[in-house]
């Protein structure tokens, strides 16, 4: 899709499937499609939003990029590097590059270490510092993502979700990475809280030179820190493009839906807008529809929707998008 | 009959045309819910009043821990004692005061009259019971069906929030239930003994954009069709504004800020108001322009600042904020708010 050098993330055919076992010999019966080959790519410094409702594989492909599971197909070139290839050992040493920032702020944080214990343990992990080094680290990151140093000794329990939110991500940037993957950051928190996050987000990558795969359910909250945004549905890409783009022209039934979806705080330019309203729940990745997967939602879906599978279309410049009615 | 003034975009289109006292559905007056933990005395909330007529429906929007799903809890008087209890206020409903109705009534009116719905559909369903079995247990306990007359009411109350399937899926364990699915049927248990007054504690936090649209659309439809006030808690301004009436904004124990809906979106008064405004992500915003956002955290209610609660974080606080609590005042005949500064004079981003 573009040339590599300047790539820092490529996936290339990406494919996770988990087995659904039955019986006493737990024979595998069907699998959940989670991500049903995908291909995309991450610019350096660059922020890609991942959007899609639940279940539709979104976090299972930022865990993919990171090597967390054993059985997945397909390639992941991170900086020049094939991870699918990597020993063990190596493949360890490789993580301190990337990182990943959690959804709940409440249960990726350990109750029973203090703040300080949390975002100094990987630099304990991976032997970057100790002594008075570590503690000074320790304190720089506390600053960096604006809480007070002297707050490392306290429990996780006695901040509130938003401060829980900073210290994940001032844990994510102890090992200094130079991409990190966001699994929905924001969603646990109040609205006034998500735009201090995502504001500290921006700041960060900035400073700091970091790459993002930013994933979220909501298109709104993406629009903002995104260059580019993929749409994902059932375990596929629908569409990807700039943001600038994707806002100002969605190609894809299913992304010009989920645009629809997102309410404006103004209810006389809310009133104006069509609705589109899907109807029922995202279909069973272990069963999926037979030809493209949104059609028994889609509302212009067409005989050829129901037989083939759409591929990927490139539209003109970085603009890409599956479906049948666009040409 | 009484008219009151609205702003006239609102007219259009719209079903209720009058209001008047008799039509008065919930009138809440200087409520006060304390709770007395180590920390010391926690003013949840600390002297709220707001009312709710007839078929309308209201948003309360503030962050979290600024008193909303404990305002909620208090009507019902569902309040934990110890530790909290509610010190003061008045609670009428349909004209009966619930601070002094007893344990026997409040049980007739919980689920039955009043119904609430919570922000964790999965905590709030009983696991080991069938869906129809818990919809069918309020119909027998408050409206005394028999059992096929409740079968029958469960299958139309699952249909009315959009369940397919729904005699087949009645026999189905909440768990086999997508989160939006066990929403509704929620929604479903709350119609089920046809409530004056239904309040909706952050129904769709926890679920995706477009099953927030459906749910927000179900809601609506059902105020239209069976005239039920509803009570829309939620801490996203967006959320609310294109299916509520009027917008109550809370902050530490206190409203701050009411108005009809298209008059507080249009026309903010509060500073704290205009933040939370800005705080929403606009998908008809210039995409760089930066989000605004209110510095610094809610307060610790057992801590609160002195004079008004907000200066804290405001960015337009003056000395006597500092020292005076401001109260509701009007500043027409339907906008009210508690805030010293100069109305005209405030910036809306």
């Amino acid at each position: 899709m573009s040339n590599a050098t300047e790539n820092l993330v490529e996936v290339q055919d990406l494919f996770m499937y988990f087995p659904v076992t039955a019986g006493i010999m737990q024979k595998r019966v069907a699998d959940v499609k989670a991500v049903d080959g995908i291909s995309f790519f991450i610019k350096k410094g660059e922020t890609l939003g991942l959007v899609g409702e639940s279940g539709c594989g979104k976090t299972t492909t930022g865990r993919c990029i990171l090597q967390l599971y054993d059985s997945m197909k397909g390639n992941i070139i991170f900086d020049g590097t094939d991870l699918t290839k990597l020993k063990r050992e190596q493949m360890r040493r490789m993580r301190r590059y990337m990182q990943l920032i959690f959804q709940d702020p409440f249960a990726s944080l350990d109750p029973r270490m203090t703040a300080g214990e949390i975002i100094g343990e990987p630099l304990k992990v991976h032997g970057l510092a100790k002594g008075q080094e570590y503690r000074d680290q320790v304190a720089e990151l506390f600053r960096m993502v604006e809480l007070e140093p002297f707050m490392a000794d306290r429990y996780p329990h006695e901040f509130s979700g938003g401060q829980r939110q900073r210290i994940g991500i001032a844990r994510a940037l102890a090992v200094r990475p130079s991409f990190i993957v966001c699994d929905e950051p924001v969603s646990a928190l109040d609205v006034s809280i998500q735009a201090q996050i995502i504001i500290l987000l921006e700041r960060l990558r900035d400073e700091l030179n970091l790459t993002y795969l930013f994933i979220a359910h909501d298109l709104s909250v993406v629009r903002n820190i995104s260059d580019r945004v993929a749409v994902m549905y059932l375990g596929k890409i629908v569409e990807i493009t700039s943001a600038d783009e994707l806002y100002a022209n969605p190609l894809h039934p299913y992304t010009i839906a989920l645009l629809s979806a997102v309410p404006i705080p103004d209810p006389a330019v809310d009133r104006t807008r069509e609705r589109i309203i899907l109807t029922g729940d995202v279909p069973s990745p272990i069963n999926p529809p037979r030809g493209c997967n949104f059609n028994p939602r889609c509302a212009q879906a067409m005989d050829i929707c129901r037989e083939e599978t759409p591929e990927l279309k490139n539209v003109g410049g970085e603009h890409w998008a599956a479906c049948h009615l666009v040409k | 009959m009484v008219f009151i003034a609205r702003g006239t975009d609102f007219w259009v289109g719209s079903v209720k045309m009058a209001t008047t006292t008799d039509e008065r559905i919930l009138d809440v007056k200087e409520l006060r819910t304390y709770f007395y933990t180590q920390e010391g005395e926690v003013k949840a909330v600390d002297g709220l009043s707001y009312h709710i007529d007839k078929g309308e429906s209201v948003g309360l929007v503030g962050e979290s821990a600024c008193g909303k799903s404990v305002s909620a809890l208090s009507i019902l008087r569902l309040i934990p004692y110890p530790p909290g209890i509610i010190v003061g206020g008045e609670i009428f409903f349909q004209g009966q005061d619930l601070l002094k109705a007893s344990e026997s009534d409040m049980r007739h009116i919980r689920g039955n009259r009043i119904a609430m719905i919570f922000q964790e559909p999965t905590t709030s369903l009983n696991p080991v019971l069938t869906v129809k079995r818990q919809i069918s247990e309020a119909l027998e306990l408050h409206r005394g069906m028999d059992k096929e007359a409740s079968l029958q009411e469960t299958i139309r109350l699952l249909k009315l929030v959009g369940i397919p399937d729904a005699e087949q899926r009645a026999q189905d364990y909440p768990f086999q239930f997508s989160g939006g699915m066990q929403q509704r049927i929620m929604i479903a248990m709350a119609l089920s003994c046809d409530p004056a007054l239904l309040i909706a504690d952050e129904p769709t936090t926890s679920v995706d954009v477009t099953v927030q649209a459906q749910l927000l659309e179900i809601l609506a439809e059902l105020r239209d069709r069976l005239g039920t006030a509803i009570l829309v808690i939620t801490h996203n301004m967006g959320v609310v504004a294109r299916y509520v009436d009027r917008v109550q904004v809370m902050y530490a124990g206190r409203l701050v800020e009411t108005a009809p809906t298209d008059e507080l979106y249009s026309n903010p008064k509060h500073p704290y108001t205009i933040g939370l405004l800005a705080s929403v992500p606009r998908l008809d915003s210039e995409r760089k322009k930066s989000l605004r956002i209110i510095t610094g955290l809610p307060p610790n209610l057992a801590r609160l600042p002195g004079g008004c609660a907000f200066h804290p974080r405001c960015e337009y606080a003056m000395d006597r904020c500092r020292v005076e609590a401001p109260t509701l005042e009007k500043i027409s005949e339907t906008h009210l708010r508690a805030c010293f500064y100069d109305a005209d004079k405030l910036k809306k981003y």
